[in-house]
């Protein structure tokens, strides 16, 4: 913003010079509740650090037994381990406290370092629920506008009556009917997508041939998580649209003389996004639940079938470290979606 | 004088409290069944409920063992069989028989978790919203905190760590994990209804911090909590299905009628995942249990729903 000289003001009108006043603080009211924001995201982190190192001591057993597992360990390593299990629990928390991301812990299934494992699984996890949330916000939110702009008409009965029907569906298990439909065929429908994996054998990544086979790959499974993620896309944004129909700005522009499609389109949608764009970035931790299952269902390479990798042979550091990951993650968007909105709408910073 | 005086008539306050209750019971029923999907979410519920019932009586328990089935094929093609209408799963015993059984352990989880669930949402939420200071700020911190938490991800790492021995195990995962809901509404809710003039009354006449939120919030807020718990059933039943699918869940099977275990619909579909259904083209054993679970979410859904705008009648102007 240019420089004003004081001495001006007094020639501005009132509005202006309301709006010159104003300037400075909404930049200084932003920072602020971005600090704050940040703040109570340190408090969360804390938080999480707590129950993740807390839930994994209410296992029962001995954790030697398990940690042994997969690799050949020295004694001398595991009489060091054994000390250290030993040690009061207040101590052992703040020996995890030191070092929160367990930057030495192996994976017991891999055997190799568990951030090491995540690292490789992650690109695959992001493509997936990358593409996987741009169909359901793509086909989500304009189900929202149609239905909520012609409220009570038959294809608002019709998309409310299917994307309830959605909302109440486990993802793996559209998972598993797209492949009974797509993959193996049945009836009329053609078997022409693979049913597993994320990429044909000994193609690389890189090439267009390779771009080519992810996608093809990835479809089924992104089409499994958007449509059910969709439903809660298109049923706020739908409602959103219907709280904006009866307000006077609408009423405005129809005086005006706009046709109804440039009133939607420019005046009521805008206004009513603002819900929906929030929910993309705070989904994002049930997004990650629904790929865990899906991912399994695929068996597409990512952190969702790391994660029941995990599971199946109680392979603790690599949950502990998953489970991380998640809970941090949804932190983020969290603060994230926080600070887009009070960008968008500076009423939210108070 | 031939006309009767009008006599008196003498009522107790509590007759008259508990007369004005029924009236507003009977309204708020009249009032609920006028919703047609609300009505229909009943409908599918009684249904399962009798299913869940009725279920050892129709299908007996020998069915569900796989070492009294050997003579049929895994994954039997549907017959005119009453049994077999469903054919078989990947260990030859009757879909339909698990899917009758497996409605009860859906039932149970999800309404005892839920109520865990409603019971600490509603004391952390009425805690927080009523006592200031370090007590109710921090009640109010532990909300916001669980919220944050990725629910499923947390709900699948306790169930791991605590492992699948018994469905009760399950109940109180999932009834730990989904309160922060239910807390951070009946909090909203609280502050509201501590703002009228009321309690403030109620305080000035030296009732305790206990009588004013027993007598006179909770009341208020019960009817929301309920329509919110009813909704909690149905993230419940989705979550456990997602646990049994990963092999989070009791799969012991049972062996008289008055157990509730083992067989549920997730781990159907868990089984039909590790037998390949999908690829064998056996539509039979994957496309019911998912239907099932729809239908039930689907019920305690739209009921919760209607209840919701039932209770708040500014939500209906949709």
């Amino acid at each position: 913003m240019a420089q004003i000289n004081p001495s001006n003001i007094e020639s501005l009108d009132l509005a202006r010079k309301g709006e010159v006043q104003r300037r400075p603080s909404r930049v200084a009211g932003l920072s602020r509740f971005t600090g704050r924001r940040l703040l109570t995201g340190l408090g969360t982190l804390a938080f999480v650090l707590v129950v993740n190192f807390f839930i994994f001591q209410l296992l029962p057993g001995d954790p030697l037994a398990r940690y042994k597992g997969a690799r050949e360990i020295s004694a001398e390593d595991l009489q060091k381990l054994r000390e250290e299990l030993d040690a009061p629990i207040w101590e052992q928390f703040f020996n995890y406290l030191k070092d929160p991301l367990q930057l030495d812990s192996f994976s017991t299934i891999q055997g190799k370092h568990v951030w090491d494992v995540i690292w490789a699984a992650l690109p695959w996890t992001l493509c997936l629920l990358g593409t996987a949330t741009i169909m359901a916000t793509i086909i989500g939110i304009w189900i929202g506008i149609r239905a909520g702009w012609k409220r009570g008409s038959r294809f608002d009965r019709v998309s409310t009556g299917v994307t309830l029907f959605l909302y109440a569906t486990p993802e793996f298990w559209l998972g598993l009917i797209l492949i009974l439909l797509f993959s193996t065929g049945v009836w009329i429908f053609p078997g022409i997508f693979p049913s597993s994996s994320a990429i044909d054998a000994g193609v690389s990544p890189g090439s267009l041939e390779g771009i080519i086979s992810i996608a093809y790959h990835t479809i089924l499974p992104a089409a499994a998580l958007a449509a059910v993620y969709l439903a809660d896309y298109s049923l706020i944004m739908r409602a959103s649209m219907v709280d904006e129909l009866g307000q006077d700005y609408l009423t405005t522009a129809r005086a005006k003389g706009l046709m109804d499609r440039a009133i939607r389109r420019n005046h009521a949608v805008p206004n009513a996004s603002l819900p929906t764009i929030t929910l993309i970035f705070l989904n994002i931790g049930f997004v990650i639940g629904g790929a865990i299952t899906v991912e399994t269902v695929f068996s597409y390479p990512g952190l969702g079938l790391l994660t029941w990798d995990a599971i199946q042979n109680q392979d603790l550091p690599l949950l502990q470290a998953l489970f991380l990951l998640f809970s941090v993650s949804v932190i983020v968007f969290n603060i994230l979606a926080d600070i887009a909105i009070a960008i968008v709408d500076p009423r939210i910073r108070v | 004088m031939t006309t009767e005086t009008a006599e008196p008539v003498t009522r107790s306050p509590r007759a008259i409290a508990w007369s004005r209750r029924r009236t507003s019971t009977a309204r708020f029923l009249r009032n609920f069944a006028s919703y047609r999907t609300g009505m229909f979410g009943v409908g599918i519920l009684v249904f399962f409920v009798l299913v869940a019932l009725t279920a050892p009586l129709i299908f007996p328990v020998r069915l569900l063992n796989p070492n009294l089935n050997l003579d049929n094929e895994s994954l039997c093609h549907p017959s005119w069989d009453f049994y077999y209408w469903l054919g078989c799963d990947d260990l030859g015993r009757s879909v339909m028989a698990e899917l009758a059984w497996g409605a009860r352990p859906s039932l149970i989880v999800g309404i005892t978790a839920s109520i865990i669930a409603m019971v600490i949402g509603t004391l952390v939420g009425i805690a927080s919203g009523h006592f200031r200071g370090l007590f109710g700020g921090s009640m109010e911190r532990l909300t916001d905190w669980f919220l944050v938490l990725p629910f499923v991800p947390l709900v699948i790492v306790l169930q791991a760590v605590l492992g699948q021995t018994s469905i009760w195990v399950t109940v109180l995962v999932l009834g730990i994990t989904s309160w922060p809901g239910t807390a951070r509404l009946v909090r909203a809710q609280t502050l509201s209804v501590e703002a009228r003039p009321y309690i403030e009354r109620a305080k000035v006449l030296g009732n305790s911090d206990w009588a004013q939120m027993t007598h006179h919030v909770l009341p208020n807020v019960m009817p929301l909590v309920i329509a919110n718990t009813t909704l909690t059933v149905a993230i419940v039943v989705l979550s456990m299905t997602t646990l049994a699918f990963l092999g989070l869940f009791d799969d012991s099977i049972p062996t008289s009628a008055f157990e509730v275990g083992g067989i549920s619909w997730g781990g159907m579909l868990d089984a039909a995942d590790g037998s390949g259904a999908a690829l064998l083209g056996a539509w039979w054993f994957l496309i019911p249990p998912g239907l099932c679970v729809i239908a039930v979410v689907l019920a305690f859904t739209l009921i919760g729903r209607t209840l919701e705008i039932v209770l708040n009648p500014r939500l209906g102007s949709d």
